[in-house]
């Protein structure tokens, strides 16, 4: 089963990657880029065909190491 | 408070130097502790699960764990002898933690906030001035509350964060003991190398016992080195177990 981790900074967070990505399309003439803010993308295949189990799976490993939800929150989507 | 160190032989500080793959500053760390304590730190390694006995104070030392994978001191926070070192926080036992090592004690819980990207986004690897805020602690007795000492810094993930709600309270209760500053003592934006939230360079927990901050004092430690700024931190702990023994 494959599964994708998205990990962002929550809203109000500064990050100043995301500020400078954002300057830098800017630089290259990007049009129309108002804001960029940077995360992380997780991609785990889960053994075993358990949706449930790999849901808490996911969970435990986005809460316990992948996201530090002081400062991220985390999104889980599991495909087939 | 006198730590979890039952079994101490004599009155020397018995530290002992976490040491996690990735991490470099553990030798100048051991090599500040043993000229100032007299006594060889114990060096232990992350896959340990338990400290030496009759340990007093446990550092976890700067460097870049793990190569600063995920997030800097992420991975390392959940290493196998990160549970005796909560566990010995617990119970009153002191941590310092510096550098890679506060980042390591944020992420493991044992202190509030997160160190995020430096503000200006690049690394900073100089001399800065720190002003001491209390003098009432294990670690900083050997300075006096208000004084500026210089000692170098090195990170490039030393903006310290957190909530409104953390801040207070740290704010509220004395949580702050060291904050950028100019050689005179003046907290303002121009001297916050790394845009920490109020100046915040070093912070202790609720309870006293355990510190996290950015700068490195054990690299000030004997003239050789420039200055000595940093040994009153070092001297101050060696005084404090000498107090409780």
């Amino acid at each position: 089963m494959k599964a994708r981790v998205t990990v962002t900074l929550k809203s109000g967070i500064l990050d100043p990657q995301g500020k400078a990505i954002e300057g830098a399309l800017k630089t290259l003439g990007v049009n129309g880029v108002a804001s960029v803010r940077q995360g992380k993308v997780f991609d785990i295949e889960i053994e075993g065909g358990d949706r449930a189990q790999a849901e808490a799976a996911l969970k435990s490993a986005a809460e316990k190491l992948l996201a530090n939800t002081v400062i991220e929150n985390y999104r889980i989507d599991v495909s087939g | 408070m006198n730590g979890a160190g039952s079994g101490r032989s004599g009155i020397k500080m018995k530290a002992a130097v976490v040491v996690f793959p990735g991490i470099n500053r553990e030798r100048d760390m051991a090599r500040a502790l043993r000229l100032v304590s007299g006594r060889e730190p114990a060096m232990v390694w992350h896959a340990d699960t338990a400290l030496p006995a009759g340990t007093d104070l446990v550092v976890i030392p700067g460097g870049f764990s793990y190569g600063d994978y995920l997030r800097c001191g992420a991975i390392a926070a959940r290493a196998p002898i990160m549970d005796a070192v909560r566990a010995f926080a617990q119970k009153g036992g002191l941590v310092l933690a510096v550098c890679n090592g506060f980042q390591i004690a944020c992420e493991s819980g044992l202190l509030p906030g997160v160190l995020m990207r430096n503000a200006q986004l690049r690394f900073i690897c100089r001399d800065v001035y720190l002003r001491v805020e209390r003098s009432d602690t294990p670690f900083t007795r050997g300075y006096n509350a208000g004084q500026v000492i210089r000692v170098p810094v090195a990170h490039g993930e030393g903006n310290y964060i957190a909530d409104g709600e953390t801040i207070a309270r740290l704010e509220g209760e004395g949580g702050v003991l060291f904050r950028y500053s100019s050689p005179d003592g003046i907290v303002d934006p121009n001297w916050n190398h790394n845009g920490a939230m109020n100046g915040i360079a070093g912070i202790i927990n609720e309870r006293g016992n355990v510190l996290g901050m950015m700068p490195h004092p054990e690299n000030h430690v004997e003239a050789v080195m420039g200055r000595t700024d940093g040994r009153g931190l070092f001297a101050g702990l060696v005084d404090y177990f000498k107090a409780a023994a």
